[in-house]
């Protein structure tokens, strides 16, 4: 332990948005330029910081590549331990990515149509980026509902009827599985006596076998509260109607969102329950195959369905969670690699959609009545005009519109040449060759590859279909005054698209860093041995008792 | 002693997955607030039901566990209530809101065509 300097980095991705946001409630509503600054910058600190945690994660910088920091310098059993490897860091330099395309796309209007937007953003941030980075499954409970409080005042930001009533759904169903994540905590607590992920981990082996049954069902109901929040088939009806009715740049948010629990899944799996070679998990892994078939299947037969944009959005975020749920099932460290591929590509671009939508429902409805009705609720007063100096309108807007929706169905549907297609081609690709090309196996694939391979590319079917019936409908059959856009709005989509590009262009470098993702989420004994032997930092004061 | 919790907190639990399940906001809430005492109460008892057992020891030096009640579902559950007390607090708020705004306590936001 060198340089503990460096180790702060592992909470300030949690500390600077606590701030941040306590600083932002006492600001008034008046000074949004102010409110925006601060949460811009933070925003921008937390990209920095997310971007040297991979840095530091990849080059050997930490003893196997993990970030320990022990919270109040208490000995790891004992205390909470945040801890940051390859996947920790890239989940953090994801979300903050997402982040700062949906402050950008706010700063036009939505930041304005309620308060305390920015600090309710800021506490989102800090949930999320916790969630990421604890070891301890209570203090995952922690920031699970900090996150999910933040998240019920966002659904709710831009107050109007429908988004009350979603709002309503979501925080029942939120409420109800974090019960269910209590119950599950409590379980896998009574059985192993302790909530440290790495301590978990170890204790497993000398379980005997009532207390393993016991563990297991704890698991279980754990497994129901992490797959409620990354809306898989029979637990994920709440998010079409949530996702279409919340605002764009919070929608764009619970997109990041329903990947937390894909996170969590891929962690703690891989982690107490891969069997010792390290390969597939041993409980759950069908499971969890077939949960995530039959929500591709699900999320494919509501995107055909579905007339509105929203909801479109919302189902192909399902097909995402169901593809992700099934690679995870699947379980190999290639299968995962790709898998993560596709997790990048696919938040991205679900992400850039959602902010897309309002976009473009303003070809064929340029007004804001609901502005006006939520504007008088939370008595504002400086209401911002339509074309206020909030950056400016960007020519071109139709051919940019209908471009950026263009490159959003090619990444959702998968096909060449954007990211989607080179993420279900190695997703493909790895599924027919789990042990990687150079193993003389003569087998051509199990049939459960098959029957995923088969219903990924349905999916990308029905998501062609929709979308260019949406396309065709709205860009070539209404004759339309092109809209106004704001730069920031259309900077925020574009961003995110360019990202898209160049994770296709960069695709070589990008797939060997997640490759050692992978393969370091299929070492679990390197994750606890890096965390249980964590030495306290001496010379500052120890908590009594603890020498 | 333990039969007896058991029995509680599957009446409490039972009752607040009923009520969740009805159409009327306020019944939704108040299996809210079950769900969570049932929680509450599971999540201490994980520790072990014990009598007249002190959590902590101000001793110095090694202890007998079996002398003193598990500290640490009673810590977890301080953090639970806290945060499920917020949450259904929260969620009254809305709950209030869509009452206002729709004129009608049913979750849905509008009352079921009969």
């Amino acid at each position: 332990m060198s340089n503990h300097w460096l180790d702060q980095l592992l909470i300030t991705p949690i500390l600077l948005p606590l701030l941040s946001a306590a600083l932002l409630v006492f600001i008034n509503q008046r000074r949004h330029q102010l409110k925006f600054t601060i949460n811009l910058l933070s925003c921008l600190a937390l990209l920095v910081n997310a971007g040297a945690l991979v840095y530091l994660t990849d080059t050997g910088h930490w003893p196997r590549d993990i970030g320990v920091y022990l919270a109040a310098n208490w000995a790891t059993p004992f205390g909470i331990a945040l801890m940051a490897d390859r996947l920790a860091a890239m989940m953090l330099l994801l979300s903050a990515v997402i982040a700062l395309a949906a402050l950008l796309y706010a700063y036009a209007r939505w930041s304005r149509t309620g308060v305390h937007f920015h600090s309710l953003f800021q506490f989102l941030l800090m949930g999320i980026n916790g969630a990421f980075l604890t070891g301890d499954l209570f203090n995952l409970f922690v920031f699970f509902e900090i996150m999910l409080a933040a998240s019920y005042g966002l659904v709710l930001h831009g107050f109007n009827a429908a988004r009350v009533r979603a709002g309503m759904q979501y925080i029942v169903i939120n409420l109800v599985s974090s019960f269910f994540f209590l119950i599950g905590v409590a379980l896998i607590y009574a059985a192993a006596g302790t909530l440290n992920m790495a301590d978990l981990a170890t204790r497993l082996t000398g379980l005997n076998a009532t207390d393993r049954l016991l563990l297991e069902t704890g698991a279980a109901i754990l497994a129901v509260a992490f797959l409620t929040k990354s809306a898989v088939w029979p637990l994920g009806f709440w998010l079409p109607t949530t996702y279409s009715a919340a605002s764009p740049p919070v929608a764009a948010m619970l997109v990041l969102m329903t990947k937390v629990g894909v996170y969590i899944l891929l962690r703690l799996w891989l982690l107490v329950f891969a069997d010792h070679a390290g390969v597939a998990s041993a409980l759950g892994g069908n499971a969890l195959l077939t949960i995530g078939v039959v929500t591709i299947a699900f999320g494919s037969i509501g995107l055909l369905a579905s007339q509105e944009l929203g909801r479109m959005a919302g189902y192909s975020a399902i097909i995402s969670s169901g593809t992700l749920l099934a690679a995870i099932g699947y379980g190999q460290p290639n299968v995962i690699s790709a898998a993560l591929f596709y997790l990048l590509s696919s938040t991205l671009a679900v992400a850039a959609l959602v902010m897309l939508i309002e976009l473009i429902e303003r070809i064929r409805k340029p007004s804001a009545a609901m502005l006006a009705l939520t504007m008088e609720a939370f008595a504002i007063g400086d209401a911002p005009e339509q074309d206020d100096s909030a950056g400016v309108p960007i020519p071109a807007a139709m051919a940019f519109l209908g471009l950026a929706f263009f490159a959003c169905a090619l990444i959702i549907a998968g096909l060449p040449p954007l990211s989607g297609f080179i993420a279900k081609f190695s997703l493909f690709h790895a599924m027919l060759n789990p042990y990687g090309l150079s193993a003389v196996t003569a087998d051509v694939g199990t049939l459960a590859a098959w029957l995923l391979m088969a219903l990924i590319i349905v999916s990308g079917l029905a998501a062609v279909i929709s979308l260019m019936r949406y396309g065709v409908r709205t860009f070539w059959a209404t004759e339309s005054t092109p809209p106004r856009l704001q730069l920031t709005e259309a900077g925020a989509v574009a961003g995110l698209l360019f990202l898209c590009v160049v994770a296709t262009v960069q695709a070589g470098p990008l797939r060997s860093y997640l490759d050692r993702v992978s393969i370091g989420l299929h070492h679990p004994a390197d994750y606890t041995q890096r965390v249980l032997s964590t030495p306290t930092v001496p010379g500052v004061v120890n908590p009594e008792g603890s020498e | 002693m333990e039969i007896v919790i058991a029995i509680a907190i599957g009446v409490l639990f039972g009752s607040g997955v009923w009520l969740v399940l009805r159409p009327r906001t306020f019944q939704v809430i108040t299996g809210l607030l079950l769900l969570s005492y049932a929680v509450n109460l599971f999540i201490f008892i994980m520790g072990r039901l014990s009598i007249n057992l002190p959590p902590l020891t101000l001793e110095k030096g090694p202890i007998d566990p079996a002398l003193y009640a598990d500290p640490v579902p009673q810590a977890l559950v301080l953090t639970a209530i806290v945060i499920g007390f917020a949450t259904t607090a929260l969620y009254l708020v809305v709950l209030l809101a869509s009452r206002g705004m729709t004129g009608t306590d049913h979750v849905e936001g509008r009352e079921p065509e009969l």
